[in-house]
């Protein structure tokens, strides 16, 4: 099979998941969105890796997982915590960084 | 020339200037004892210079002028001056009368400022012209110089306002300031012009640069000093302010206003003589100016009835009689030293005792308000009567030494030049004759015009002895300098004396053709002012010639025609642009990043997604921009 394909589906993946960051309300599900984007980054790493025959891409897209992983822990930290004070995930209720 | 050292010749400076900086810092608390030491200062600054012409006497006339130098002032690159000071025949003089009369003065000013509550304050100033003075005639550099020649304009301006809570004085205090700044302009660019093209500015090696100056730059350098001395000496065109600064205490009058700082003008011609006998047409300048003034001065006299006014413009012609004379050259300079240091005596003299008057008459200043004061001021009368009679140039009071000499030198300047000079001289000599015996009619004979509140009395001890000394000094200055050619013989190894006597008129004739005009002055004003009347007011329906007069020749208004109100015009245009062109270009760029700033912050609105969608937006752009440019 073609490597492009799944350069094809990363950046469909990508698209999906920008979209939805612009488009959606719901923190939680902003934040699954950002969660595709770097999984469509990872996919396009390790195609590149495969294309090129060596294991950088590969590598990257560990280091990728790991970031990942953290943000998540203190990304769902902070919607939680908005969540307790404010009743609400909705992202645009927390505009106070306006002034 | 190697020439000798002292290490003494700073204690001329130092003592009255310690004086200024002690009266000045203990403030109040040297109210009690100020004016005493002050006086003492200064007067052992006297004998510290008559220490140092005993000094001067012992050695030969080649090697009379010693040195000092105090420390490396400026030393840049090849650029090097040192604060030093020169003794020598001339500056002696200077230094002898600078402390001589103002040791006089300090002691009449014990007495005349006796109830004035800044007494202090007053001799502090004192002392510090008196130190500043000193500094301008023994700096052994015109650099040196220049620091001597501002203190005492500031002096002067701090003494000329020392009553500034009445306005007028405080203007005249500037008027004198700011007239002087030209001149202090014109010595500066003298120093610069003088560094440039010969790159030394003290006295020793401008002289021997002249030989390899061009005449160009001399003649610069010497119309630059030229406006300097102008300025200093209240010559025309810049005579303006030495009427206006009689609101000084009588004392400064007689120091700085007569005696001594606008004598320095003098000074500055004499001390660089080499650079205007090597530049003929800042010579003959020079001369120009001294005529002019030497008959604006006297022509002021005969219409002023403020007696300090009518001796100030009689100092202003005396001292175009010294500048003309300074600018006649070699033969000249030792004249206009000698007139110099006999007008500092009679006019100084002539100040103190106009002083007592003012002293016995309740400050009034107007003679027309005086009158018979003969009788009650016995002493002022007969010390005043010499200083008018040495002023007049009679035989054998000072004048009449020093003032022939300048006639009969402008005469045998040679050809049409002489003549002219002479003439101007010569009447010069007569119209001194007219408003100094007015002024002796107004003030001493005739019936009293004066106030209720005025009560003539004569002046303490303190007041009349200065004035008698000086008094002594116009009668007998003259005859000493003269005889034997001894202040001739004295100055000579300074300047370069080619003897070369054309006399048109022999001397004797001089004498007598000064005297006939002296002669025919004196009888004018008694026929007008002694056998009549006097008006105690100002009579108003009087000829054109006496109101110009009365208002100093128009000079003020022609200033003010000339450079005030365009001055004005200037400041308000440079003003004006200043506000709209500068602030507004100034304002508008802070306005301009202000709206920008303004529009600009909608961009902040606080929520999340809409910053994601920027970010979103600007990556698009730069992708597109990329594949823009690889294709």
């Amino acid at each position: 099979m073609d490597a492009a394909n799944y350069l094809y589906l990363s950046a469909l993946l990508f698209s999906i998941g920008a979209i939805g960051v612009v488009l959606r309300r719901n923190a939680i599900v902003v934040f699954m969105c950002i969660e595709l984007m770097l999984n469509a980054a990872n996919l396009s790493f390790v195609t590149f890796s495969r294309i090129n025959g060596d294991l950088n891409g590969q590598v990257v897209a560990f280091f990728t997982m790991v970031v990942a992983a953290c943000e998540v822990v203190v990304g769902l930290a902070i919607i939680v915590t908005i969540y307790r004070s404010r009743r609400s995930a909705s992202v645009d209720d927390a505009s106070l960084l306006r002034r | 020339m190697m020439m000798m050292t002292s290490t003494s010749i700073v204690y001329l400076i130092a003592l009255p200037l310690a004086g200024a900086v002690i009266l000045l810092l203990a403030g109040r608390r040297s109210d009690k004892w100020g004016h005493l030491l002050a006086t003492a200062l200064c007067a052992s600054s006297f004998f510290v210079a008559l220490y140092q012409l005993s000094l001067m006497f012992k050695r030969p006339s080649q090697e009379r002028a010693v040195s000092q130098k105090l420390f490396e002032w400026i030393s840049v690159g090849t650029f090097k001056i040192d604060a030093g000071l020169l003794l020598d025949q001339l500056s002696i003089c200077f230094v002898l009368l600078i402390t001589g009369v103002g040791s006089l003065i300090h002691i009449y000013s014990i007495s005349y400022m006796a109830h004035d509550p800044d007494r202090r304050r007053f001799f502090a100033f004192l002392n510090l012209f008196i130190a500043a003075m000193l500094l301008l005639v023994l700096g052994d550099s015109y650099l040196n110089l220049y620091v001597g020649w501002e203190g005492v304009g500031l002096a002067s301006y701090l003494l000329i306002g020392f009553w500034n809570e009445k306005p007028a004085y405080a203007t005249a205090s500037k008027k004198a300031f700011v007239m002087n700044r030209i001149g202090d302009m014109g010595l500066s660019f003298a120093i610069m012009i003088a560094f440039a093209t010969m790159g030394t500015v003290s006295f020793i090696g401008v002289q021997a640069a002249v030989e390899q100056t061009s005449t160009l730059a001399l003649t610069g350098i010497g119309i630059m000093l030229l406006v300097a001395a102008i300025g200093k000496s209240a010559q025309f065109p810049l005579q303006a302010w030495l009427g206006d600064a009689m609101a000084g205490p009588t004392p400064v009058s007689a120091l700085i206003h007569a005696a001594t700082m606008v004598t320095a003008g003098v000074y500055l011609i004499t001390r660089s003589n080499f650079i205007f006998d090597a530049a003929p047409s800042a010579q003959l300048l020079v001369v120009i100016v001294g005529a002019i003034t030497l008959m604006f001065g006297a022509l002021i006299g005969t219409a002023k009835d403020d007696i300090k006014k009518a001796l100030a413009a009689s100092t202003m012609s005396q001292i175009g009689y010294m500048i003309l004379c300074a600018g006649l050259g070699p033969v000249g300079y030792a004249f206009a030293i000698m007139h110099l240091l006999t007008h500092g005596f009679f006019k100084a003299g002539m100040f103190l005792g106009a002083g007592s008057v003012m002293h016995g008459m309740d400050d009034e200043v107007n003679m027309r308000k005086y009158g018979a004061l003969r009788k009650v001021m016995p002493i002022t009368f007969v010390t005043f009567g010499l200083g008018y009679l040495a002023i007049l140039g009679i035989p054998p009071f000072a004048g009449f030494y020093s003032k022939d000499m300048i006639i009969e030198t402008a005469f045998n300047a040679g050809g049409i030049k002489g003549i002219i000079l002479g003439s101007v001289t010569l009447l010069g000599a007569g119209i001194t004759a007219f408003y100094m015996t007015r002024v002796m009619i107004l003030t001493f004979t005739g019936t009293p015009r004066w106030d209720e509140k005025a009560q003539p009395h004569e002046s303490p001890w303190l007041m009349w002895l200065p004035m008698a000394i000086l008094a002594l000094g116009s009668l007998t200055s003259g005859y000493l300098l003269s005889s034997n050619d001894s202040l001739v013989k004295w100055l000579s190894p300074l300047f370069e004396s080619h003897e070369e006597h054309h006399e048109l008129l022999p001397p004797i004739l001089v004498s007598a053709l000064a005297l006939v005009m002296v002669a025919i002055g004196v009888a004018v004003a008694f026929l007008k002012y002694s056998r009549r009347e006097i008006d105690a007011v100002a009579p108003k329906n009087v000829s054109i010639f006496t109101r110009i007069a009365r208002e100093d020749l128009m000079q003020d208004r022609l200033n003010e025609a000339l450079f005030m109100r365009p001055g004005q015009e200037l400041t308000k245009t440079l003003v004006k642009t200043d506000a709209v062109i500068i602030d507004g270009a100034v304002r508008g760029i802070g306005r301009l990043t202000i709206a920008t700033a303004l529009s600009l912050r909608g961009v902040q609105n606080g929520f999340v997604r809409s910053y994601a969608a920027f970010i979103l937006i600007g990556a698009l752009a730069m992708i597109v921009a990329i594949w823009v440019v690889v294709q």
